[in-house]
């Protein structure tokens, strides 16, 4: 393990732009995750949250800056690659294989841990059935730890939302990510179900040390659970402190709470 | 290997030189034919355009508007009265299809839906026949299939007043969608479905209109290939030649479909004529189709669509 | 059905191990059944079936069950729509006719393989496409492949040996000493070869969806975007459906020619042929290998019906009514199916079995 990747930032994100024809989605956003971090981003709709995340996992390449992850730059990767690195990511409107059961979704999310052999798995038959069998206990007990073992054979699609979310991060967590990226993990979600959303991120913190990026609205989740709060406005960003400094800033007061603040 | 080169990129050209006037005969065959797969590929455009359906069945609604016109005029139904009455059809079967295909598969996937307009193609299909009959058919709409010689070149009477309606048909369609107020409230359908309900137009009558629309257009180009060649099955075949068109036009643009259809129509002509018996002939069969797969690798969004931006 | 509730029990058959939860068929009377007809349909029907039961209906449903398997492999899984079935099988079956004359030495089995493999390089090629185009773009340029391979096999000679007529006939050719293809070969020796095909094949499709590669196909069919984000890599995923699906479909068209209509020419692929196809993996079920044998029967038993029906109940019907009606029925089937129930025959099965298990208690 090089110093880089064991001291330093897990991931770089460094005068990243991001722009589709004229509008610009993101000027120069510098951002650093340490290890076992949790880190939440908000700011308000089309301030470039979920853009920011899409350029780290893969999905729009930068025209400037650059990403780099445990050291190294990927800057250009493809999604595919970024996931072979550890990055793991959930998506703001579900994005679950809905005609496929929970426990396939699950078992997809590993599909990076498994090994391929066209012929063997064509049989069935020997290394490929044990691989299938030990990948399935695995699963089985995420399907434990998130508490969803009663809809294991259920279609993903005919789950309630606040189920489905928790799905979509059962195959997050199946890939055992070094890195987590959550699409407002508590969007359209009832206070019980945000309690139980809140509980599962941080256990996957503590048990996992799994780093965490979430995008989030619901100021009062991200103030109890993040180490540190990023916020965006416009494409840039406007302030980067622990929760308990965010609530006292002026540029976040007038950027982001400034409605709420006037009235 | 220079004899080939010679026979690819010299001959054929020596040979368009040397009858000049049997090149524009070739070319006046292109347009003709191109024009046909553009009043096709109008029809499948107008119903992409509002309803986001990809409409497999509009060869055979141009089959089944032509089948219907000749059936009335079979049974001694005037002109007139017996294109009133596919019109009416035409509308009606836009009504049915609205209510017992699009109604209970709306916010389908667009595959599904695809799927669904093959079905109901091979429906309208048996449908047809079934009322009509499915013997070639002679389509007789008063104009002489003869032709008059200008300057060295034969023109086609019939072919010439298909063109000429094909062209004002075309026009008109254009100008419905630029000028008028439910063309432009058509336009805003497709963009977006929640925007068209909010200045107050039904979904519903959206589609029956555009579906009613292409069934016209159906009629038109049943009307023209029909005289020409006769109603008959081999009709609904020129709809799959549609579908090149649009891969070349863009799904969504009205000039697209024309230019596409005349891209389409000329080069298979000449193509077939010029390059066609240096592999044994035949090439009209795929031309089209392995153009629109060279096309789809280099611009898949067609000539004239929009860069498809991919949302995450 | 009192006797049937108390065969058909899973109660006390607890799943104790996950090996027994991801077997196919999880419930012992299931397994013990399906081996059954298996067994059954190797040895009952070469027996007692006449000519006309394995020539007109067995045959032919076998050899479509395989096309079928293949196509929803592609279409059906991995969510990629292909309109050029009919072609890819017409690669397998001349592919079949050039390599048997060319080599006649080599086992039938050998060639019939071989000739899958040659689909499955065309269909590869054609699938490439997919990467950048999706839907019904895609269909356009799988009709491309149907067109111009037809085209192809039309027009070059060389791949029916310069025959004058322009067809291509299955040549005689045995296996452990029967006579499995040519003018002699029996109707239940090409039976018993189809089905053996069919069985082998159907199992390496179970095999395959069931596990990564399936999981990885249905991934790019349900969210390309968070399929990737897995690390499922789209071109190779839908490349592989290409090459495994056109595979299927090589062998069922040299199938088709060797086993069942003894020769043939291009007609025997033509696009309806592709319809023919898709049709039966709609109606029997998008994403179910089950769904392939169901669609596979009823689309070839719904001619044999209407030609017969109205005969039964003492009507006489033109061929071209027939046709017709055909047509319609097919149609109407296709709009029924997917507005009603997009899982097909195999579903409608499914349900059944489940109130079956449950009866006679509703819930």
């Amino acid at each position: 393990m090089s110093r880089a990747e064991a001291g330093g930032p897990l991931l770089e994100v460094e005068g990243v732009s991001v722009r589709f024809g004229a509008l610009i989605a993101l000027n120069r956003v510098s951002l650093g995750v340490a290890r076992e971090e949790v880190v939440a981003i908000i700011g308000p709709n089309g301030a470039g949250k979920t853009t920011l995340l899409n350029a780290i996992s893969g999905f729009y390449h930068p025209y400037e800056g650059r990403i780099a992850f445990a050291g190294r730059d990927r800057t250009h990767l493809r999604p595919p690659d970024v996931a072979a690195l550890g990055i793991a990511r959930t998506f703001q409107n579900v994005a679950l294989f809905r005609g496929m059961s929970v426990l396939d979704n699950i078992m997809t999310g590993r599909l990076l841990k498994m090994r391929g052999s066209f012929l063997l798995e064509a049989l069935y038959w020997g290394p490929a059935r044990r691989q299938e069998l030990e990948h399935r206990a695995a699963v089985e007990r995420i399907i434990d730890f998130l508490e969803i073992q009663g809809i294991r054979k259920t279609p993903a699609g005919r789950l309630p939302y606040g189920l489905q979310k928790r799905v979509e991060l059962a195959r997050a967590l199946a890939a055992e990510p070094t890195l987590l990226l959550l699409d407002e993990p508590m969007a359209g979600m009832n206070v019980e179900e945000k309690e139980d959303m809140c509980r599962f991120i941080l256990d996957v913190n503590q048990e996992f040390g799994t780093t965490i990026v979430l995008i989030e609205h619901d100021m009062g989740v991200v103030m109890d659970i993040s180490d540190r709060v990023v916020v965006l406005d416009y494409g840039r960003k406007i302030a980067d402190a622990p929760p308990a400094e965010i609530r006292s800033d002026r540029a976040v007061l007038d950027a982001y709470l400034g409605v709420a603040h006037e009235s | 290997m220079v004899d080939v080169v010679y026979a690819v990129l010299v001959a054929p050209f020596k040979d368009m030189a040397g009858s000049p006037a049997f090149l524009v005969e070739v070319l006046i065959g292109g347009v003709f034919a191109g024009l046909m797969y553009s009043l096709v590929a109008l029809g499948f455009v107008l119903i992409f355009k509002a309803s986001g359906v990809f409409n497999f069945a509009q060869g055979v609604m141009v089959l089944f508007a032509a089948l219907t016109l000749v059936g009335l005029l079979e049974r001694g139904v005037p002109v007139v009265l017996a294109l009133a009455l596919t019109t009416a059809v035409m509308v009606a079967l836009a009504f049915a299809i609205e209510r017992f295909v699009l109604r209970p598969l709306v916010n389908q996937e667009h595959i599904i839906l695809f799927m669904a307009t093959i079905g109901l193609n091979f429906f309208l299909e048996g449908f047809g026949e079934m009322l009509w009959g499915a013997n070639v058919k002679k389509l007789d709409i008063g104009i002489p299939d003869r032709s008059f010689v200008v300057r060295g070149v034969q023109i086609n009477e019939l072919e010439l007043t298909a063109a000429v309606t094909a062209a004002l048909l075309v026009t008109l369609l254009a100008m419905f969608f630029q000028k008028t107020r439910i063309g432009r409230a058509l336009r805003a359908v497709a963009d977006d479905h929640e925007a068209a309900l909010s200045i107050g137009i039904p979904l519903k009558t959206i589609w029956v209109v555009v579906w009613s629309v292409a069934g016209v257009v159906a009629i038109v180009a049943g009307l023209m290939w029909g005289a020409k060649s006769g109603v008959q099955f081999s009709l609904s075949l020129i709809a799959l030649k549609a579908l090149p068109v649009l891969i070349l036009g863009g799904f969504e643009s009205v000039p697209g479909a024309i230019v596409g259809g005349l891209i389409i129509g000329i080069g298979e002509k000449v193509g077939e004529v010029y390059w066609g018996p240096l592999v044994g002939g035949a090439i009209e069969n795929w031309f089209a189709y392995v153009l629109a797969l060279a096309f789809l690798l280099a611009r898949p969004q067609g000539l004239f669509g929009e860069k498809i931006i991919e949302r995450v | 059905m009192g006797r049937l509730e108390v065969i058909y029990r899973e109660a006390g058959q607890f799943k104790a191990t996950y090996a027994s939860d991801q077997a196919i068929f999880p419930i012992v009377q299931d397994r013990v059944v399906v081996v059954a007809i298996a067994v059954v349909a190797f040895v009952v029907p070469p027996l007692v079936a006449g000519e006309y039961w394995l020539q007109a209906i067995l045959i032919p449903f076998l050899i479509y069950t395989l096309a079928a398997i293949g196509l929803n492999l592609l279409t059906g899984y991995a969510g990629q729509l292909s309109l050029g079935t009919g072609g890819f099988m017409a690669v397998g079956a001349y592919s079949a006719f050039k390599l048997t004359t060319a080599f006649p030495q080599l086992s039938i089995v050998v060639v019939f393989l071989l000739s899958g493999l040659v689909a499955a390089v065309i269909g590869l090629g054609f699938g490439i496409p997919s990467l950048r185009i999706k839907g019904f773009y895609l269909a356009v340029a799988t009709l491309a492949a149907q067109f111009f391979l037809i085209w192809l096999f039309n027009k070059v000679a060389w791949f029916t040996n310069y025959a004058s007529s322009g067809t291509i006939t299955a040549p005689h050719r045995t296996l452990l000493g029967v006579t499995v293809t040519g003018p002699n070969a029996s109707a239940a020796a090409r039976y018993v070869m189809a089905l053996a095909f069919v069985a082998v094949f159907a199992l390496v499709a179970k095999n395959l969806v069931r596990g990564r590669i399936g999981r990885s196909w249905m991934a790019i069919r349900d969210r390309d975007i968070a399929a990737e984000i897995i690390g499922v890599r789209p071109l190779r995923t839908k490349l592989l459906a290409f090459g495994i699906s056109s595979f299927y479909c090589g062998v069922a068209g040299a199938e088709l020619v060797f086993l069942y209509l003894g020769s043939a020419e291009t007609l025997a692929f033509d696009i309806n042929q592709s319809f023919l196809v898709l049709f039966m993996v709609i109606i029997g079920g998008l994403g179910s290998i089950l769904g392939s044998w169901l669609g596979a029967a009823f689309i070839l038993m719904l001619p044999i019906l209407l030609t017969n029906l109205p005969h039964a109940v003492g009507l006489t019907m033109s061929v071209a009514l027939q046709k017709q009606i055909e047509l319609m029925v097919f149609g109407g089937l296709i709009l029924f199916f997917l507005i009603v129930e997009p899982h097909g025959l195999a579903r409608l099965w499914q349900i059944g079995k489940e109130k079956l298990r449950l009866w006679p208690f509703p819930h």
